[in-house]
């Protein structure tokens, strides 16, 4: 036992002890323990990646663990299915809402458990009845008949919480349930935490946003690379405590810069702005610049804007204001490919879903950007795109057997590269990457790491977006910060982990904390 | 850490075997077929019924190129059925009675002006298709769904419902030689499929040699990830339209020329054999898979089929189950090849990653 001693007040309904999950190629989990104590918010922290979604999912069922065990109450208890751990009163809200919009409230919160008549009849007055029960436990005015597609992201995050409790959930885990909410929602979700709290649920709270942490949790248990680096209870804790348990001493190999000398500016963004839907600014008024040769980290939390951003810049949101240039030169070009041919080259967030054709082979991935690079007049020649994916297979050592195979036989890491090298064979000028680590091995990430100091020395501008951040520490020449849709602070290499972490909480959770 | 080169362990290698037998399937269906027809159908193999099935074949083969090309980008094209039709009567109107300008007299066109029209007229309503789809973001199967009705009625409209005879053309306007498009033959080989060989060898470049054929499938793959690499997602889908109603219109030329006659009736669910063929030969619904070669071979399969039945005197009833059980069977085995294919890739990208 490492954690603090339980104290009588908030008995412990469920531990974790040794748990080690091994994923192929990474060991997620590396024997952690974890107690979940009932009546009090027990809150969780650590940076993408470190294993909080694993531990949870453990937690909730879907996964199941290598070695170690789950105790409730003292017995080991083994869940084999979701549906196990619904059984144990266990119930988890996760960050992307699985919600059906054109079905109604109720018929959302029983969803997979309507109550029947006779064994087929879902008894719709029940099911009406019991959702205005929880909704007005949560002291909730909302028509359980309404359909759900109407209701604010806010009140959808509140029937995912009901829909967890119609299945009588005594440990209540919530991932990032603040990420999409207004202050005003946020209060709301707090002073349904209290109230459950005083009903003796034990609730699991994940979050990114540190100042909100210390303001609702009783507990905090800090991961680190699968790892518990810091358990105890809330008194006494503060934001550079946290920061130190999330960071740590040590310094990941960020493969220091060659000190090689900027050039001149080579891409400008002037007061670009993107409208969201029902009001407000998804980028709010973004401007910045880029030198040749630069790394510019831009760092924050999800649902800040900066994805929206790159994809501004990247053509993808026509009722975007503001204007770009290129080494100078206004960017007018609309489309993608115009742009491309400007020296703007993307490598997106999401691999799977923007990034790559997975079932078109390695090298079909690799060129699909470049294809004029080998083609006169309708002509490509296929064997100088074989030489030239060749060519960057080894330059960016992309471990693979054949460039005839599919790219989704790769791994994670891999495919990373085979983005990147779709972007690289582009000849950008300006490199923007999202999340350019995301969900790959530390091995690989070191290798990421290295191309971009690499390319950076060769002269292109990196602009990379992350919510990591030792990464943003560690790799940019310059760090800007963004927080609900506008650039909230500018660092300069070596900066104050605890400034940037403050820059990039947005002020709603300031003004709740006032509160 | 460079392994670019395939060095494969020997166990992947004996499954490679299984796997190249799988992909050449429709190819060994063909020659099933051959053989089987060689054996109980008498004359089967006579050069005549070979040009007899090749013209019935190809018919189908045009539609189903183009329709592959629409497949492989994840749409659909329902309509070139009634475009046949369409096209059919368009060049039956030309033929008798030229376009009246509404001054006394008419325009007159020969052989060549009509094809290139028709041609013209299947491209446009390609057009429409792909602007419906591309601009207003209607679902493939309901644009050109709606443009099968729309065709149909329009074609049926031309005439009233009644057949154009006599399509022989006109000396004097230089369209006497329209009848050789379905009928004529150029080295003993009939002139459509002189036109099917050139068709499918265009097809087959601009799929494997072309950015645009790359593009068709990138789409299919993954239209966001193609949109956000540089490919100009609209245009593609433009052009597979497009295509596919340049290939409805040369159908609809080739069986007026044939009959020289156009009835509005023509090509009634010729869409169909289309996207049997196509699925046949190797093409995936949901998009991003398929070649050009596969559709030509599936194209003979389904034809030989059908034509040898008949000629074996099997009912007409039972052609279409057999018809249908073999459709079935294709995409059967089509997701067994692509689930061990799947395999073959992972363990090989496994050994070089150790």
């Amino acid at each position: 036992m490492t954690g603090p001693v339980p104290s009588a007040e908030h008995p412990v309904g469920l531990s974790i002890r040794g748990a080690v999950k091994v994923y192929p190629g990474t060991r997620a989990l590396k024997g952690v323990d974890f107690d979940i104590r009932m009546g009090a918010v027990n809150v969780l922290v650590g940076e993408n990646g470190a294993g909080k979604s694993t531990l949870m999912k453990v937690i909730a069922g879907v996964e199941d663990l290598t070695e170690g065990e789950i105790l409730i109450g003292g017995k080991a208890v083994h869940f084999r299915h979701k549906d196990d751990a619904v059984a144990h009163g266990i119930g988890i809200v996760f960050q992307e809402l699985n919600l059906f919009p054109d079905l109604t409230v109720a018929e959302n919160v029983f969803m997979g458990r309507e109550p029947l008549r006779f064994g087929f009849d879902i008894d719709k007055g029940a099911v009406v009845r019991r959702t205005r029960e929880l909704l007005g436990r949560l002291e909730q005015d909302i028509d359980p008949e309404m359909r759900l597609g109407f209701l604010r992201i806010g009140q959808q995050q509140i029937i995912e919480i009901a829909k967890a409790l119609a299945e009588d959930a005594r440990i209540l885990i919530l991932d990032e349930p603040t990420s999409a909410l207004s202050a005003a929602e946020v209060e709301v979700l707090f002073r349904i935490i209290d109230e459950l709290k005083a009903q003796g649920v034990g609730i699991v709270y994940i979050s990114h946003r540190l100042e909100e942490l210390i303001r609702v949790g009783d507990y905090i248990t800090v991961l680190r690379d699968g790892e518990i680096t810091g358990s105890r209870p809330m008194e006494g804790v503060d934001i550079p405590w946290i920061v130190r348990a999330m960071i740590g001493e040590k310094s990941k190999d960020y493969s220091q810069g060659t000190g090689h000398a900027f050039g001149e500016e080579v891409f400008r963004a002037e007061n670009i702005s993107l409208p969201k839907m029902g009001g407000g600014w998804l980028v709010d008024d973004v401007s910045l610049s880029l030198r040749s040769g630069e790394i510019l980290g831009v760092y924050g939390l999800m649902g800040a804007g900066r994805s929206e951003f790159l994809e501004c810049v990247m053509a993808q949101h026509p009722g975007s204001g503001g204007r770009f240039f290129v080494e100078g030169r206004e960017m007018r070009e609309a489309s993608v490919d115009r742009r491309i041919a400007r020296g703007i080259a993307l490598v997106p967030e999401d691999r799977k879903r923007d990034g790559l054709v997975q079932i078109m082979s390695i090298r079909e991935n690799l060129t699909l950007s470049s294809l004029k690079s080998f083609t006169r007049i309708f002509h490509m020649s296929l064997s100088a795109e074989a030489d030239r994916v060749r060519d960057y297979i080894r330059r960016l050592t992309i471990k693979v057997a054949s460039p005839e195979n599919p790219v989704s036989s790769l791994s994670g890491g891999n495919q990373q590269k085979v983005v990147i090298g779709k972007a690289l064979m582009t000849g950008p000028k300006v490199l923007m990457m999202d999340e350019p680590s995301r969900g790959i091995d530390i091995g690989a990430k070191a290798e990421i790491y290295r191309t971009m100091r690499q390319l950076a020395s060769e002269g292109i501008g990196i602009i990379f977006v992350t919510s990591d951040l030792e990464e943003v520490l560690g790799l940019s020449d310059r760090i800007l910060v963004m927080a609900d849709g506008r650039v909230t602070g500018e660092f300069q290499k070596g900066a104050d982990a605890a400034q940037v972490i403050a820059a990039a909480t947005p002020d709603k959770t300031k003004k709740g904390h006032a509160a | 850490m460079t392994a670019t080169t395939a060095t494969a362990a020997p166990a992947p290698q004996k499954i490679n075997w299984l796997l190249l037998l799988l992909k050449a399937r429709t190819f060994v269906a063909l020659i099933l077929v051959l053989a089987y027809f060689s054996f109980a159908a008498p004359n089967f193999l006579s050069t005549a019924n070979a040009v007899l099935v090749s013209k019935h074949v190809a018919i189908n083969a045009f539609l189903a190129i183009g329709m592959t090309f629409v497949i492989i980008t994840g749409g659909i094209d329902l309509s070139v059925g009634s475009v046949v039709g369409l096209c059919g009567m368009v060049a039956g109107w030309l033929l008798l009675n030229g376009i009246d300008v509404g001054l006394g007299w008419s325009i007159q066109f020969n052989t060549l002006e009509v094809m290139l029209i028709v041609c013209l007229v299947g491209i446009f309503v390609g057009w429409i298709n792909g602007t419906l789809i591309t601009r207003f973001n209607v679902a493939p199967f309901i644009a050109t769904l709606g443009m099968l009705y729309v065709a149909r009625g329009s074609a049926l409209l031309s005439s009233e419902g009644r057949t154009f005879p006599n399509l022989n053309g006109t000396a004097d306007y230089g369209s006497s030689s329209f009848p050789e498009i379905g009928a004529g033959s150029f080295l003993g080989i009939p002139v459509m499929i002189w036109m099917l060989i050139i068709v499918t060898i265009a097809a087959s470049y601009i799929a494997s040699r072309t950015p645009l054929g790359r593009h068709i499938y990138a789409v299919g793959g993954n239209e966001r990830g193609a949109a956000l690499s540089g490919v100009r997602v609209r245009r593609v889908k433009m052009f597979v339209y497009m295509f596919s109603g340049l290939m409805a219109a040369l159908v609809g030329l080739i069986i007026a020329s044939q009959l020289k006659a156009s009835h509005p009736a023509t090509g009634e669910f010729f869409e169909l054999n289309a996207i049997a063929a196509a699925v046949l030969g190797g093409t995936s619904m949901s998009g991003g898979r398929g070649r050009i070669g596969g559709t030509i071979v599936g194209a003979f399969v389904i034809g030989i089929l059908s034509d040898g039945l008949i000629m074996m005197g099997v009912s007409s009833f039972w052609q279409m189950v057999i018809k249908g059980l073999v459709i079935i069977a294709a995409v059967v085995i089509d997701q067994a090849q692509s689930r061990l294919q799947t395999r073959v890739a992972l363990s090989q990208e496994a050994a070089a990653s150790r």
